[in-house]
């Protein structure tokens, strides 16, 4: 389980609820490192403000971990974190290695509507 | 624009900014952290810290956490991930706007942005990031199993990673800007010593070229400037850091390499303007130097705020 003050997708069970459950979903699957950490400080900031987006993270080495890494929009992929973006449970953005808060919003408001407070 | 007022502002949020914010919020000096990283600065980045007086063994996230909720407990506040906008620090009050919507003052300001990654800033570059094109050898070398890899650098983190990266590939090319490394002789020997690594000395890459991921590279040599393209798989950037000090250049004096000019008292040149940590001009890098620069702006910054309001109240 990452370190973090993020919600932990620890099973394939929760891959499929938190997918179910909201519509737009954003999911950091990487490791404790230097190119992670940043990712998931952004993603706690981010999470009061993008309320109508449920943010998540997963351990990249853990078995479910093959949910992100086999996507087939990761395919590419040879930096950490895979940062995945699902609206209805599909994938309409994928990232890897770092990104900034820029890049994240732009992102989050590309393909997600925000709500207003 | 929504204004606030605080005693002393600390932009930046590592070592040397949170080791400030404790100091000045445990004397009840109202203090405010505007980072525009991550709290915990470059100490996050670090897996592992065996050297830090007084802890066994800490992972650079958990200090950096440890630190933070301490500042936060003695009333700091912590606004991360923001963007300064501007800065006037000159005069008895300085403001520093954040996100061209806020803007925030002070008698006194402490300057502990730290320091970044250096990129190589060539075409493709920012295009293959994760997709072939790396800043960390530990995160991402398992990705270039049995393939070709290219480290550029030639100091001790990139030798040192370029031997450790062996482990994975099937071959790993230095690339380095000049005729002779900056590493120590042991870390240039080992890599010598090493079969996998092969050098390509006084060049530089020039671009980072593929399709959904990086093919390979165009080398110049430098003296001849002849270019000379390399099939590749992966290309590892590690060739140091720079300060974060380019919002700064034309408000307070910098040397050439862009650090800040401090004196013993972390005084810079502007009055009510201090600086720690990784910015500014000083030999070694390390999370304890960037404790002791932290401790001595608040203790300085501290002093100054007190003299600032007996002023007042004496007029």
């Amino acid at each position: 389980m990452l370190d973090t003050n993020l919600t932990h997708v620890n099973s394939e069970e929760e891959f499929s609820k938190i997918l179910n459950e909201n519509e737009n979903v954003m999911i950091c699957c990487g490791r404790m490192g230097p190119m992670c950490v940043p990712v998931y400080g952004i993603m706690e900031e981010l999470e009061n403000e993008y309320t109508n987006v449920k943010f998540a993270d997963m351990a990249f080495d853990s078995p479910h971990a093959h949910l992100i890494r086999n996507l087939p929009e990761c395919r590419a992929f040879q930096g950490l974190p895979f940062t995945v973006y699902f609206k209805d449970g599909k994938v309409v953005k994928a990232t890897s290695s770092i990104q900034s808060m820029d890049q994240i919003i732009e992102i989050l408001d590309a393909e997600f509507t925000k709500v207003e407070a | 624009m929504r204004n606030y007022n605080f005693d002393v502002i600390i932009i930046g949020g590592g070592a040397a900014g949170l080791t400030a914010a404790i100091y000045l919020s445990r004397a009840r000096v109202n203090t405010i952290v505007l980072n525009e990283g991550t709290a915990g600065g470059q100490m996050v980045l670090t897996h592992e810290i065996a050297n830090y007086p007084g802890v066994e063994n800490i992972s650079g996230y958990k200090l950096a956490g440890t630190m933070k909720k301490q500042a936060v407990s003695f009333g700091t506040e912590i606004r991360s991930n923001i963007r300064v906008t501007g800065m006037k620090l000159d005069g008895e009050i300085k403001t520093v706007e954040v996100n061209d919507k806020e803007i925030y003052s002070a008698n006194a300001v402490i300057i502990a942005t730290g320091g970044k990654s250096r990129t190589l800033n060539v075409p493709g570059e920012e295009e293959f990031k994760g997709l072939g094109v790396s800043y960390c050898a530990t995160c991402d070398g398992d990705f270039f199993r049995d393939k070709k890899v290219i480290v550029v650098g030639g100091g001790n983190s990139a030798l040192e990673e370029a031997v450790s990266l062996t482990k994975y590939a099937s071959e790993v090319t230095i690339v380095h800007q000049f005729d002779h490394f900056q590493a120590f002789e042991h870390a240039v020997k080992e890599a010598e010593e090493n079969p996998k690594i092969s050098f390509i000395m006084e060049s530089r890459i020039a671009e980072f070229v593929g399709d959904e991921k990086l093919r390979k590279v165009r080398i110049e040599n430098q003296s001849t400037k002849e270019i000379t393209e390399k099939d590749v798989d992966g290309v590892f950037i590690l060739i140091g850091y720079v300060p974060n000090t380019a919002k700064l250049r034309d408000l307070i004096d910098l040397n050439s390499a862009g650090e800040i000019i401090t004196d013993a008292n972390m005084r810079t040149n502007i009055e009510g303007v201090f600086a720690a940590g990784d910015s500014i001009q000083k030999r070694f890098r390390q999370i304890t130097t960037a404790v002791s620069d932290g401790t001595i702006a608040a203790l300085n910054a501290a002093e100054y705020i007190h003299y600032f309001k007996t002023q007042l109240q004496a007029v």
